[in-house]
């Protein structure tokens, strides 16, 4: 079984850090300038990106090279609410038509644009978009029993193909430019230092919420179950299982768990574009996991904040390095630390191999 | 339970009663393997018909669906869930709802309790239930899974290969655990080990390339120049 304490130290340590930073940025710290907070904000929902593919990964086996295009869906859904917010103070002063959309001459708000203004609606269809689409695709993909690397591919088409969607003018969400100038959030100024630190509470709030579904999930019989089609899936089916519907179960709230993390993610970045879709991003998701430690669940929180402190770092020092550093990083860790971070403190501690087998093939 | 004609398996014909234990024997390649993959749904025969009780045809579903009539199926490698305690694998494996929605919720209850402890003593595992059951040695594991078979409570069990590269103490135990099996349960054992089959004392059926070529004791199969001839004259 997984082991607890993991989860609860990282659950203080992310509930601590973000109150520190937030109070400190209100009571006008100079080392802890508004950009710090969001900077923070954004890591955290990175964090929710790769709970969730640790969640299908970790415990249910399916590496998923396509969860960044959950992420982003959430993300368009929350961006199509705060496009809805700025409303006449665009720059061509349209009540009801976004920006790009009365340059490009329509007339009239496409129908799938209503509702967006309602924020309840908006939180709801960043839930919805993505699970739904998680539901019918692993319906389709683990129902013809298609998994390992087969699945991977797939997944990989899945966010590619939203990629070039997504870029089309005429899909109605932006083309390349995206959703971008953000005014508001709710009547509050998303320029705001106040709004800024609130935004990330509830990021620290919800990811720490999503820590506990996880646990849960995973240290209940179903847990077990899930884990047991990870690694001897033919077993749990003689046992009369069906793997198909725990993988589904797992697969889809994992979709909505990224779901959240996007539309937590665009108002504290102020733009969601296509490139949100590319392939690499949800491999890079896949390198966080590994690095901080593949089902662990703190791990995974570990590794997303960790790797995206030293792109922070690396992007703004050495630019051109970045994407070496991060593959690098990747054949390092599957080489010399199968177990992440994590399994270095596990080690410590003396504790065998209990919580994973240790660096169990990627198409178990 | 009949088969008749695969192409794999080359009109095979064998008939089981309830409560019968029978030894399925054969060289390497007879199909005896097949024929069992064939029972719990795993492969699909492009003919014939798998009767389960009175008219179940087997043929028609898929190994969940085999599993939830009553057939359960031991693994020629021990095949447990490595991760889990041994506690957890026999919990996993009890008889009952098997959907997420149920296992979601699910609290284990003093009846589930009683019964895994009831298997821990009749599979000689009470004093390893808190191990993890990848740290089992190797006859542990075959147990454990048979003991796992027995949680799912099946009318019928499919034994593969349970002896092999079991010690010589081991097989004996297993040989009772059988038996000790059969009186509640109807049980075929698959093996290549002649030993082991004429301990176990039961009608023996034996393959050859997928179909039946003799039937009988043990005794009277070992005597038939056929068998002799496929196990010795190649």
């Amino acid at each position: 079984m997984t082991r607890d304490r993991p989860t609860w130290i990282t659950l203080v340590l992310v509930l601590a850090i973000a109150a520190l930073l937030g109070v400190a940025n209100l009571a006008g710290n100079p080392y802890v300038p508004t950009y710090i907070v969001s900077l923070a904000g954004k890591y955290l929902t990175y964090a929710m990106l790769a709970l969730a593919v640790d969640l299908v990964w970790g415990f249910a086996g399916i590496l998923s090279l396509g969860h960044a295009a959950f992420f982003a869906l959430g993300g368009y859904a929350m961006g199509m609410y705060l496009m809805r917010e700025i409303g006449p103070r665009g720059v061509y002063a349209n009540p009801l038509l976004p920006d790009f959309m009365v340059f490009l001459n329509w007339k009239t708000l496409p129908w799938y644009w209503h509702g967006f203004g309602f924020f309840p609606f908006a939180v709801l269809m960043a839930m919805l978009v993505p699970g739904l689409l998680a539901l019918v695709f692993g319906w389709l993909a683990f129902r013809s029993r298609v998994s390992g690397v087969y699945l991977s591919i797939i997944t990989q088409a899945l966010t590619f193909a939203l990629l070039l969607a997504f870029f089309r003018n005429d899909m109605g969400f932006g083309g390349n430019n995206g959703l971008t100038d953000f005014k508001d959030i709710l009547g509050a100024d998303l320029h705001a230092d106040t709004t800024r630190v609130a935004l990330l509470w509830i990021t620290a709030i919800l990811l720490c919420a999503q820590l506990l579904v996880c646990r849960f999930l995973v240290r209940s019989r179903y847990g077990k179950v899930l884990i047991a089609v990870r690694d001897t899936e033919s077993r749990t089916r003689f046992l009369g299982y069906r793997p198909e519907t725990y993988k589904l179960v797992a697969w889809t709230i994992s979709a909505i768990m990224a779901g959240i993390g996007g539309a937590l993610y665009v108002p504290q970045v102020g733009i969601i574009n296509p490139s949100e879709f590319a392939p690499a991003n949800s491999i890079e998701a896949v390198i966080w996991v590994a690095v901080g430690g593949r089902a662990t669940m703190a791990g995974a929180v570990l590794g997303a904040v960790l790797v995206n402190l030293g792109k922070t770092w690396l992007t703004g020092a050495l630019p051109e390095v970045w994407l070496f550093a991060l593959g690098a990083l990747f054949i390092v860790v599957t080489l010399f630390l199968p177990r992440g971070i994590m399994g270095l403190f596990a080690r410590r501690r003396g504790k065998p191999a209990a919580a994973v087998s240790a660096a169990k093939e990627i198409t178990g | 339970m009949s088969f008749d004609g695969f192409r794999a398996l080359n009109a095979l014909s064998l008939v089981l009663e309830p409560g019968e234990m029978r030894a399925v024997i054969g060289p390497n390649g007879a199909g005896k393997t097949t024929m069992v993959d064939v029972i719990t749904g795993k492969t699909r025969p492009d003919t014939g018909r798998v009767v389960f009780g009175k008219d179940t045809d087997l043929t028609k579903l898929d190994e969940p669906a085999i599993a939830a009539l009553g057939i359960g199926r031991k693994f020629q490698k021990p095949t447990v869930f490595e991760p889990h305690t041994v506690w957890d694998n026999l919990l996993l494996a009890l008889a009952g709802d098997r959907t997420p929605r149920f296992t979601l919720w699910a609290r284990q209850t003093t009846e589930e309790q009683d019964r895994i402890e009831a298997i821990l003593t009749t599979i000689r595992l009470s004093d390893h239930r808190d191990r993890r059951a990848g740290d089992l040695s190797h006859g542990q594991k075959q147990w454990l899974e048979i003991g796992m078979l027995l949680a799912q409570e099946p009318q019928l069990l499919l034994v593969d290969e349970p002896v092999a590269g079991m010690t010589d103490a081991e097989t004996h135990e297993t040989a009772d655990l059988l038996r000790e099996i059969n009186r509640t349960r109807s049980v075929v054992v698959v093996e290549h080990d002649m030993d082991f089959v004429r301990a176990l004392g039961v009608k023996v059926t034996v393959l050859h390339e997928g179909s039946v070529l003799s039937e009988g004791s043990i005794d009277h199969v070992s005597a038939d120049p056929r068998v002799v001839e496929v196990y010795l004259g190649r």
